[in-house]
């Protein structure tokens, strides 16, 4: 019993995951898990996982944000479209000139923050004013359209299936069936070297359970895909960015430095890590994450418009905050934040699909986020995942 | 006689673990100056915070009778409408409102909500008046000096109607004429028949202003000299502050072989970071050699953490000039970074603040000032940090489950272990250790001091700063004496006593 009180307190999101979808699937009849669902949630959401993990990574250093990120979506897209479309210009010279302009802006916001100490949201409201606007001012107001097919070919659609077999999808199955194969192995192997060198280990239970956990996860979404049109690109790209910072935040010492910086910046400082690099870092990566997230959002739509990325950076922020990262900084995780993601992409699509109306939506969503924090404030166990 | 107007009874506060007050006694007149002076630690503060109401009634043990009534105060407001009116070393004023505002903060003029600005500016300065201040009141403090700073909050104070009137050190600020002018106008108001508690440190103060002297040491009221009818020499009060007997409170350090100077630092002068005038190290000249203790002690505010985080990388203060040495050659620590390399390690006074990250686990705050040594290619082995603190764990006997348990849920002594641990883990050749046994009790005192004979013992230089006397006479080869911002005196330890300690940084006090 205790144990199982213990596990609930550890996965408390998860578990909330679990049955909110279960939820849908009743009260929608059962097409929540259909697989055109399945696809648009992962597509739809796209930006969010990659824009919250930047923000997670800001907020680690002590509750910091940046409000500008929505706005720099608009700025960036209105550069790409210009430059593609109107200007003609190949796709990779001009997803290259986003790069460095994204990049420059990071610079500019983390050089402010890190080095002028100007408090962050004040810096980046004023990104979030300055970018809007010029990116309106680029597109004139209108919208620019259609992006170049080989441009929106690898950040939306689907992976081709390369065996041809009608009606479903192969090599979806294949990667799929690789992926379980690989965790099992990583997770087996980790266990194996613990043993070796004589530290203690886990029950081989937990480890049995969590692999087998894992895979069928792995392996519904699989189907889901093969059935349809296979695995989205989004996906593939999601994947990579939280599989990456997974592994910075977790495993390396630069990492560790953004949690012990959230921590007590002081005691970090004292210990010989040059923090206001860290600071820098932060909000350079935050804009290189934003590039990314341009892409997507730029691809999806097959179009550069003013209005794209409004609120994006609030969807980051609140995605963070639900799936446990703290808002005072120095605890949360890159696999928290992708459940809170989810859930909060379960939440807008079940909704959706009941046909609640748009605002009430809205308050669902205020609602959920005000009960992820003050679960995390009353619960007060520091989450220390690195 | 003249009425008693204060008389605290059998005083006992305790906090978890510590009993700060133990069965204290303390009887003001009215109308005279009453100083209370003791180490730091010995509980003048906390005697004060019971009075005022800071610790409200029922935290502690003892009846507080104020004006022939017993007072049960809840909150520092219940005091203060008794007349009864703290100053506290902090200045509390806030810089960018005017002397006005400040004075009536918490206490505004008018009726209801409106403030009565005119009403507000006309009583401050008929108050600033008082305390001979000439500025008008709508001046913003932060144009004013800090001795003149600290008049306005006298005059804070007696706007607030203060019949008693109790300053913490509050000349510790100040220059000696700003000094001796807050003196006097203490003196003036005794005329007019304001009583006053001051605590202080600056025992010629204490002698030229007094009218009777209660000596706190170890949370008990030694005795309370009378300085009206035969002047207290300085003597007679150092006696009753440090008369305690040392037995075997510090291990004793078998044959550590003392080698070569490791460390010389020279001329070093820092500046503080804010207000770049001022001098808080001034000509500091220090050395210390393989296997020694070196104290130094000074009490608060006599700039020793300064002098320790600036050697440390520059980690404080503006303007930092002179040489330093490091096994005979000349280096120039520019970062944190840099101080660790060349194997200097600061265990900071503030675990708490600026020492430990409380919200992470024992292993992570032991090897964040290393985290390279577990990692290769800036990949951590969490394996082999998690052996690391397992190991230091047990070499420092640091009391917790598991090295996961979060660092803000041990005690003090065990806190203070794993920062040791942190700086250890760090591989240092030379340790300046701050206050390295505050806030700890006896028994995990004993057990640090153990470990700095372990670090002696296997050849490493250790800088003890510590403004415990008993402890930087028990545990140091050698003793500097510092005292505002300067070196007053070098000590062998068979030289060095108590008094003899006291005296240098009464000297050095009195020669401004």
């Amino acid at each position: 019993m205790k144990k199982a009180l213990e596990i609930f307190k550890k996965h408390t999101m998860l578990i909330v995951l679990v049955l909110v979808v279960l939820f849908f699937t009743i009260t929608t009849g059962g097409s929540m898990v259909s697989s055109a669902n399945f696809n648009s949630l992962i597509t739809q959401n796209a930006y969010v996982y990659v824009l919250a993990t930047g923000m997670m990574m800001c907020m680690l250093t002590g509750g910091n944000i940046d409000l500008s990120v929505g706005s720099v979506v608009c700025f960036l897209g209105a550069i790409g479209g210009t430059l593609m479309v109107n200007k003609g210009w190949s796709t990779g010279s001009a997803m290259a000139i986003m790069l460095v302009v994204g990049l420059l802006s990071g610079c500019l916001q983390g050089f402010l923050i890190a080095y002028l100490n100007i408090p962050p949201w004040i810096s980046t409201l004023a990104g979030y004013l300055a970018f809007r606007g010029w990116g309106t001012a680029i597109l004139d107001g209108l919208t620019i359209s259609p992006m170049p097919d080989d441009f929106v070919k690898i950040f939306s659609g689907n992976v081709p299936d390369i065996f041809g077999v009608p009606g479903f999808n192969l090599t979806c199955l294949i990667v799929g069936i690789i992926c379980c194969v690989v965790f099992a192995l990583l997770q087996l192997k980790a266990r194996a070297t613990k043993e070796s060198k004589g530290y203690e280990v886990e029950a081989k239970k937990s480890t049995l359970i969590r692999i087998i956990l894992v895979c069928a996860v792995i392996m519904i979404f699989t189907i889901q895909f093969a059935v349809r049109n296979g695995i989205p690109y989004a996906l593939i790209w999601i994947a990579v960015v939280v599989l990456i910072y997974e592994f910075i935040t977790s495993k390396t010492t630069i990492g560790r430095y953004f949690y012990t910086i959230g921590g007590n910046v002081e005691a970090t400082r004292l210990s010989g890590i040059d923090t206001k690099k860290i600071f820098f870092l932060a909000y350079l990566n935050m804009a290189f994450l934003t590039v990314i997230a341009t892409w997507l959002t730029l691809a999806r739509l097959t179009a550069a418009n003013p209005t794209a990325g409004t609120n994006y950076e609030m969807d980051a922020i609140s995605a963070c905050v639900v799936g446990g990262v703290s808002a005072y900084g120095g605890s949360g995780s890159v696999l928290g934040m992708v459940v809170g993601a989810t859930l909060i992409g379960v939440i807008n699509l079940g909704m959706s699909l009941m046909g609640i109306d748009a605002n009430w939506q809205k308050v669902v969503k205020g609602v959920v986020l005000l009960a992820a924090v003050v679960f995390e404030i009353m619960n007060n166990k520091p989450k220390t995942k690195a | 006689m003249a009425k008693v107007l204060l008389e605290m009874k059998n005083i006992t506060k305790t906090f978890p673990g510590v009993k700060a007050l133990d069965n204290v006694n303390l009887k003001v007149e009215e109308g005279e100056i009453h100083a209370l002076v003791g180490e730091n630690g010995a509980g003048k503060s906390t005697l004060m915070n019971v009075l005022s109401g800071i610790y409200p009634y029922g935290t502690y043990e003892g009846d507080i009778i104020y004006d022939g009534e017993v007072c049960k105060f809840d909150k520092i407001k219940d005091s203060e409408e008794k007349g009864i009116v703290i100053i506290h070393q902090e200045l509390a004023l806030i810089p960018y409102m005017s002397i006005g505002e400040n004075m009536f903060l918490g206490n505004e003029r008018g009726k209801s909500a409106a403030i009565d600005w005119n009403e507000t500016y006309g009583e401050a300065d008929k108050y600033l008046k008082m305390v001979g201040l000439s500025e008008s009141s709508r001046v913003l403090v932060k144009e004013i000096g800090v001795g003149k700073q600290q008049l306005v909050e006298i005059a804070k104070a007696l706007a607030k109607h203060a019949r008693l009137l109790i300053l913490d050190e509050p000349t510790s600020s100040l220059n000696e004429t700003d000094s001796r002018a807050l003196l006097d106008l203490l003196l003036k108001f005794k005329e007019e028949g304001l009583t006053s508690i001051i605590i202080s440190h600056k025992l010629n103060e204490v002698a030229y202003v007094a009218d009777k002297i209660t000596v706190v040491r170890d949370g008990a009221t030694i005795e309370t000299l009378d300085n009206r009818a035969t002047e207290i020499s300085e003597d007679r009060i150092i006696r009753g502050m440090v008369g305690r007997e040392i037995t075997d409170r510090f291990p004793k350090r078998h044959n550590v072989e003392i080698g070569d100077v490791n460390m010389e630092v020279k001329d070093w002068t820092v500046f503080h970071p804010l207000y770049p005038e001022r001098k808080v190290v001034d000509g500091v000249n220090l050395n210390v050699r393989k296997g020694e203790v070196v104290g130094i002690y000074g009490l608060m505010g006599a700039g020793r953490t300064e002098l320790a985080m600036s050697i440390f990388g520059r980690s404080y203060g503006t303007g930092i000039s002179g040489t330093m040495t490091l096994n005979g050659e000349t280096v120039e620590l520019k970062t944190v970074k840099d101080a660790i390399k060349k194997k200097l390690a600061y265990v900071t006074e503030d675990r708490k603040g600026n020492g430990l990250v409380l919200t992470n686990p024992i292993k992570i705050n032991t090897t964040l000032a290393n985290l390279d040594s577990i990692s290769s290619k800036k990949i951590i082995d969490k394996d082999k940090e998690y052996q690391v603190a397992v190991e230091y764990k047990e070499k420092l006997k640091t009391k917790a489950p598991t090295v996961e348990q979060n660092v803000g849920n041990l005690s003090g002594g065990n806190q203070q272990k794993v920062l040791l641990a942190k700086w250890m883990f760090a591989d240092p050749e030379i340790l300046i250790l701050d206050e390295p046994t505050r806030g700890i009790d006896v028994g995990a005192k004993y057990e640090i001091y153990c470990i700095i004979n372990d670090l002696v013992a296997a050849g490493k230089s250790v800088i003890m700063i510590s403004s415990e006397l008993p402890e930087v006479l028990g545990m140091s080869d050698r003793i500097y004496v510092m005292n505002e911002g300067k070196f007053v005196g070098e000590l062998a330890s068979s030289e060095a006593n108590q008094e003899v300690i006291m005296q240098s940084i009464l000297k050095s006090g009195k020669g401004e």
